[in-house]
């Protein structure tokens, strides 16, 4: 198969692999692809007639149903396997998930797992496209491509601006792609959350730390708040959700700090009124709602390419609408 | 004339015991060292082994591996890991409780020395557990475990947490003189870790243990042994300042002995990039920093003695998702030459040196009669060829299991004869 030098290769399994021309060249075959969405019948053939199998191990509703509607879209054949109801729960071991897989012939698999590295661990054993869709605390990279595409449509670029993410960064395989992707796409960015939720060694990633979130907001042009995962509390991380509201809640009163032209992202599901207010989820600087939408088209954008599609052929690649 | 009687003739024998290091015969009758010297005539019926251009070292010691049996004989059997010892050079072996059922009870013990002597191959020493079931809560029955055969008290596995259950365990063990060993690790601290924290877990979003929770525990270890006066053995160090913390102790006269592995010795935490299972041990291979000062721990004595912490996994057990994937190592088998290759031929450590850490120290440090040539020991001896070339293949292991980091290593240096009280169990 021929491609340019700035195609995806095989699999997706991280941002940290990716070049800052294979980043763009993602983000600027989403954008034709957003129209699809648009269209009374959201369909064009692109993948016609293959087979992809979203092999979700962890729960997950929305990063699935976006992965599913981008295969559709495209035309592909999917199966759905969940933690629950799969051989995976009678004790089948991943590297016989990804045999049994590869025996089917399918040609790609989204996975979602609970361990880091367990996209990487299935893209090398099986010769079908592999997309992480979330591995343990690793990378998500979907997620943050969905987030650089919409701070791009924002501000038209990425470069230059101040990007903090606020929350459980410890946790977070949303937080490591999103730092990869926007150091490699020229963006400064910046942590702030609980000591006990930002890991050791951050800094040396080439990242900023607040402790105060009032300073990473004055500071920044975008924050991107995580959800606090409330088994953290449990497991000690933080004292308690009241707490942690007053202290890092991302708040209508601390946006006063903000600049004019100021974007809040938050890639869900969120905890209102812990990290984030519900007037500030609904408010005049949230873009929540225009992720998910960019997540759609992202997903269909890496599904193209990593099936040989070419990022310059992505405008004709839609008009071949089917239905 | 016995069969067990074997003149070695013309080798070099190193012996840290006498301080020898020089070209001479050794005389093994009936299983047992007779003479060292020059020009020694062999007996009737004695096998003579011409020993020119090799190392005759006492047979080496390794007071750190697992075994699995009973409860995971598909990893490893006790006769298989024998022979995996005795292919690596090792005349004797000390099996680490934390089997199914932990071997916290005369039977067990008994049934762990006896399955050793069946095998015929390596001796193998059972060590008995410190608590019952290896749970932390109360002290096995230290004096009948001694009594069957134990040489040694651990929970290896796991650490013992309970400040006064080692209080307990230090005193107790003083009226057999045996040493408590212990895996310094306070679970709290390293809740959750399955790799060293720092700047490559940070980026592979796995989950850290800080050197800090094997500092507290070794730094506990210490001063609970000072109070007791009981002789406190730690097992495999990998920090820095936990070097520094047993190097102090010993100037103060604690009676402490301590182990360095070869992996923490030669690797750091940047062979886990790739999510590579096989890198995963506990603890966890840590920084360069950390692993200089292991290596320097480990040439100035502080750390002893060298064991592998051998510890076979079956290859499925090994084929998944880092966090899934079993913590540890094989490393029987290529320890000497792993040794012989980084330390001696690097010009670092010489051969008397890496024989006291190999053989003479653990054998001090667990109370076995191993670890030396004079007159009367057991006919232990361990024959190197130290030109012989030779690659890695996990393939070709004894041990049931494959799990090496060090697949694909060239290394210079490797047993070929392989001597338990005067019987060729090993021969190249």
């Amino acid at each position: 198969m021929n491609r340019t030098a700035s195609s995806l290769g095989k699999d997706l399994v991280g941002i940290e692999g990716l070049s800052a021309d294979q980043i763009v060249s993602i983000l600027d075959t989403a954008e034709p692809f957003k129209e699809i969405s648009e269209r009374r019948i959201k369909k064009v053939p692109v993948l016609r007639g293959k087979t992809i199998v979203n092999l979700f191990l962890e729960p997950s509703t929305r990063t699935r149903i976006s992965f599913e509607f981008a295969e559709k879209r495209l035309s592909a054949d999917t199966v759905n396997i969940t933690a629950t109801g799969s051989s995976v729960v009678k004790g089948e071991t991943l590297v016989d998930t990804a045999r049994n897989l590869e025996a089917m012939r399918i040609d790609m698999v989204v996975i979602r797992h609970g361990s880091s590295g367990a996209a990487r661990f299935l893209a090398e054993r099986i010769p079908s496209n592999v997309v992480n869709a979330g591995d343990g605390s690793h990378e998500h990279p979907t997620q943050a491509l969905l987030d650089l595409l919409t701070i791009r449509d924002h501000f038209g670029k990425i470069e230059g601006l101040k990007v903090c993410i606020i929350g459980d960064i410890l946790h977070s395989r949303v937080a490591r792609s999103n730092i990869f992707g926007l150091l490699k796409l020229g963006a400064e960015v910046a942590v702030c959350g609980p000591m006990t939720l930002l890991p050791t060694g951050i800094d040396a990633l080439g990242v900023h730390v607040f402790r105060r979130v009032e300073e990473a907001i004055e500071w920044a042009n975008v924050v991107n708040v995580l959800r606090l995962q409330l088994e953290r509390m449990k497991a000690g991380f933080v004292p308690s959700l009241r707490e942690y509201n007053r202290i890092y809640g991302v708040s209508t009163a601390r946006l006063k700090k903000a600049g004019p032209d100021f974007l809040v992202l938050h890639p869900g599901p969120m905890n209102r009124g812990v990290e984030i207010d519900s007037d500030v989820a609904d408010g005049p600087h949230s873009v929540i709602l225009r992720q998910v939408t960019n997540g759609v088209a992202v997903r269909m954008a890496v599904l193209y390419l990593l099936a040989g599609g070419m990022p310059e052929q992505a405008e004709a690649a839609k008009q071949g609408d089917v239905g | 004339m016995s069969a067990r009687t074997i003149l070695f003739q013309g080798g070099r024998i190193v012996d840290p015991s006498q301080g020898l290091d020089g070209v001479l015969d050794l005389l093994v009758v009936s299983g047992k060292v007779a003479k060292v010297g020059k020009g020694l005539e062999a007996p009737e019926n004695a096998r003579v082994v011409s020993c020119e251009a090799r190392l005759v070292l006492p047979g080496l010691v390794d007071v750190h591996v697992h075994l699995r049996e009973p409860g995971a004989e598909h990893k490893e059997t006790i006769a298989s890991g024998a022979r995996a010892a005795v292919a690596g050079g090792f005349t004797s072996i000390c099996a680490m409780p934390n089997t199914d059922p932990v071997i916290d009870s005369p039977a067990t013990v008994g049934f762990v020395a006896a399955a050793g002597r069946e095998a015929g191959l390596a001796r193998v020493y059972p060590v008995g557990a410190i608590s019952v079931g290896q749970r932390g809560e109360q002290l096995t029955e230290i004096g009948e475990l001694v009594e069957a055969g134990a040489v040694a008290i651990t929970d290896d596995g796991s650490p013992v947490m309970d400040s006064g259950l080692m209080r307990m365990a230090l005193e107790y063990s003083r009226a057999f003189d045996i040493p408590v060993a212990d895996h310094p690790e306070d679970m709290g601290l390293s809740r959750g870790g399955v790799m060293n924290e720092g700047l490559v877990s940070a980026r592979l979003g796995l989950q850290g243990k800080p050197n800090a929770s094997e500092d507290v525990h070794i730094a506990r270890d210490l001063l609970v042994a000072e109070l007791t006066g009981g002789h406190i053995h730690l097992q495999h160090v990998s920090t820095r300042l936990g070097v520094d913390l047993i190097r102090r102790a010993k100037a103060r006269g604690v009676r402490v002995t301590a182990e360095a592995t070869p992996h923490h010795l030669l690797l750091t935490e940047t062979s886990v990039e790739g999510y590579r299972t096989d890198a995963k041990m506990n603890p966890p291979l840590r920084t360069e920093a950390d692993r200089a000062a292991v290596e320097e721990g480990f040439l100035d004595g502080t750390l002893d003695t060298l064991a592998t912490d051998h510890a076979p996994h079956h290859y499925d057990e090994k084929e998944q998702a880092f966090d899934d994937a079993p913590f540890g190592i094989v490393g029987l088998e290529t320890a000497l030459g792993l040794l012989l290759t980084h330390f001696v031929e690097a010009g670092k450590l010489d051969l008397l040196a890496l024989v006291e850490r190999m053989s003479l120290n653990p054998a001090r440090a667990f109370g076995l009669k191993a670890g030396t040539l004079a007159d009367g020991a057991p006919g232990d001896v361990t024959v190197v060829d130290p030109e012989l070339e030779w690659t890695v293949d996990p393939t070709a292991f004894h041990s049931k299991s494959r799990n090496t980091p060090f697949k694909g290593q060239v290394l210079r240096g490797r047993a070929v004869l392989t001597v338990v009280a005067g019987r060729v169990v090993h021969e190249l």
